[in-house]
């Protein structure tokens, strides 16, 4: 049952990514057909924890909690092509800024300085490796993750005497509503940076940065400023995370699964419009949830990774664009007889 | 006037002198030819001056300002635009789009969304590309993707615009309106700076040429003092 409900969301969740996927591609039919569908969706998701079971609106958190973080990272390695691995880290210090705030501040604080800080730092790291080209940028970021984790030990040991904190916690509704919260300005965000001129600055950055720097974008500075956006919205989910943890310590707010799951989603989703990694992040952490209760039953419950690596490997092996390029290859088969894209001139 | 000028402009590669003590001067209005074997450093001094290395050592004014060390984006607001020996459109965008991050962007004072596609659009059809400006660059021809090159060099208002082997690789058809395109610049008062193998499109265009032969400058003059020049003949024109 929570899992039919939990997928019912999850789709209304797809559903609104792919409405402003439509948006931004200017398809203008069925305007007040889709937005009326889409009130819908959002009403229908909002209310789970009326009808849900209690456990239905836990199970959901933890779906946004993904699809925000595989968002907020293909929007700025999708367009750009720079491999973040740094996701961990703007998440982890939005839990450890929680740990400090939650209790003395009510929770819409604490998620906007989780949120501002990893914003911030993201502007320092950007600002000292957006000039590194592939492999060193993704190295550099990763080596971010390991950094703070290995400071924060360090402080707790040896100044604080202090081994992790306890984190005041929120009710699981409230959480919930928080998270949602954040995903629905996390879709206008991505709306509006597409629509602007920046996007379009992104876009150029993407296909081809030297060609758009010659045109006289400033491409470091997109960079830039695209990296920390996204980072904010890591870091106030983590913020929000947080407080459902009820304690915290360096190994569990830094830990790198927090970079890696999340670039997986978005791979096996696609990362050319915004449903996909909505969908790759959907869809993995439903098998997750399906595969550690169900193995657990037969004491197996760690062996849903060897599930996910094997579907994995099979998704990059045959739909190299992920979920998203085999929906588009089906619906061009399917309007076969109607406007084929003409590509070529003459 | 002297729009462009260099002084002692030098780029290393490891131990190779790509360019090496390089001094010239363009003149406002004028269509600056630079020629020279493979290798000579040709495109490397574009990328010089259009701010994708500096020089070490050398400088180079614009408009008697120097450039020279500032980023590629900068030195594209100043005024100064290129395109690309391997032509580099963004092959996902559509043509308009492309002409259009010009005008967006590249413009020394920036302009209002509805002016930079008013302009986007004019650029278009200057260059002949109006009926594919939805077509992705990518899908056009070498010919049409060198055309949205020029239109979104031009699209950023440059002073001076730079064309990196605009004919290589066209049929003779293409060659010459080519040629006639880059007549049409300059009459809109646009100077060029042009590098070209093909060698009667540049001696029919160019009212100066320089020659570059292993990073250095071995001659300069007008077409015809190049296509006399011993020194030209012996390392370039009789091969
Ligand atoms: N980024 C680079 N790194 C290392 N060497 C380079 C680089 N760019 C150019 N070179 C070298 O510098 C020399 C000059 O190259 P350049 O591209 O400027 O020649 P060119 O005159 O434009 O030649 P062509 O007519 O073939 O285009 C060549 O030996 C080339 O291999
Ligand atoms: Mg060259």
């Amino acid at each position: 049952m929570q899992y039919l409900l939990t997928s019912i969301c999850s789709l209304c969740m797809v559903y609104s990514g792919w409405f402003i996927d439509r948006l931004l591609g200017k398809e203008k039919r069925g305007k007040w057909l889709t937005s009326g569908v889409l009130l819908l969706t959002l009403a229908l998701v909002a209310t789970l924890p009326v009808y849900g079971t209690s456990y239905a609106p836990i199970l959901m958190t933890t779906i946004i909690l993904y699809i925000i973080l595989a968002v907020s990272w293909t929007m700025f390695s999708g367009p750009t092509g720079y491999m973040s691995l740094a996701t961990a880290a703007f998440f982890g210090v939005g839990i450890y800024t929680a740990a400090f705030m939650a209790g003395d501040f009510p929770p819409p604080v604490f998620i906007l300085v989780g949120g501002a800080a990893s914003f911030i730092l993201a502007l320092g790291v950007g600002a000292l490796t957006l000039r590194l080209r592939g492999i060193y940028f993704a190295i550099f970021t990763f080596g971010l993750v390991e950094l703070i984790r290995h400071v924060l030990a360090f402080i707790e040991l040896h100044v604080t005497g202090t081994r992790g904190r306890f984190v005041f916690g929120v009710d699981n509704e409230t959480i919930f509503y928080y998270m949602l919260g954040v995903f629905v300005l996390l879709m206008i965000t991505a709306y509006f940076l597409n629509r602007s001129k920046f996007g379009l600055a992104l876009r150029s950055i993407g296909e081809y940065e030297a060609a758009a720097a010659h045109t006289g974008v400033n491409v470091t500075m997109v960079k830039i400023v695209t990296f920390a956006v996204s980072a904010f919205f890591m870091g106030a989910v983590g913020a929000i995370w947080a407080t459902k943890l009820h304690y915290v310590d360096p190994g569990i707010a830094f830990n790198p699964l927090f970079t890696f799951i999340p670039v997986l989603m978005a791979i096996f989703g696609g990362m050319g419009l915004l449903y996909g990694p909505i969908i790759g992040a959907a869809f993995f952490t439903l098998l997750k949830e399906f595969l550690t209760t169900t193995l657990a039953k037969y004491g197996l419950g760690e062996l849903y990774m060897l599930f996910f690596g094997v579907i994995l490997v099979a998704a990059i092996l045959f739909m190299p664009n992920g979920v998203v390029g085999v929906i588009q290859r089906l619906t061009q088969k399917w309007r076969k007889g109607g406007p084929v894209e003409e590509h070529a001139d003459t | 006037m002297q729009i462009l000028e260099g002084e002692g402009v030098t780029k290393y590669f490891g131990g190779l002198a790509a360019v090496s003590k390089v001094d010239f001067s363009v003149t406002k209005g004028e269509v600056f030819g630079l020629i020279g074997p493979n290798g000579a450093g040709k495109t490397t001094l574009f990328n010089l001056i259009s701010g994708a290395f500096a020089p070490k050592p050398g400088v180079i004014k614009f408009r008697g300002e120097k450039i020279s060390g500032l980023s590629p984006h900068k030195i594209c607001r100043r005024g100064v635009a290129r395109t690309f020996q391997d032509v580099r459109v963004f092959a996902n965008m559509p043509a308009l789009q492309n002409v259009l991050l010009g005008s967006l962007f590249g413009t020394p004072t920036g302009m209002s969304e509805a002016e930079a596609n008013k302009r986007a659009i004019e650029l278009l059809d200057f260059v002949g590309l109006s009926a594919m400006k939805d077509i992705p660059a990518g899908g056009l021809t070498l010919v049409n993707q060198k055309r949205v090159e020029v239109a979104r060099a031009l699209a950023t208002r440059a002073e001076l615009l730079m064309l990196d082997e605009l004919m290589a690789g066209l049929n003779p058809t293409e060659t010459a309106e080519a040629m006639e395109l880059v007549t049409r610049i300059r009459k809109r008062g646009v100077t060029i700076f042009m590098i070209e193998h093909v060698m009667k499109a540049i001696m029919g265009v160019c009212d100066r040429i320089m020659v570059l032969h292993h990073g250095e400058k071995i001659a300069e003059g007008t077409p015809k003092e190049i296509a006399t020049s011993k020194k030209v003949i012996e390392v370039y024109l009789g091969e």
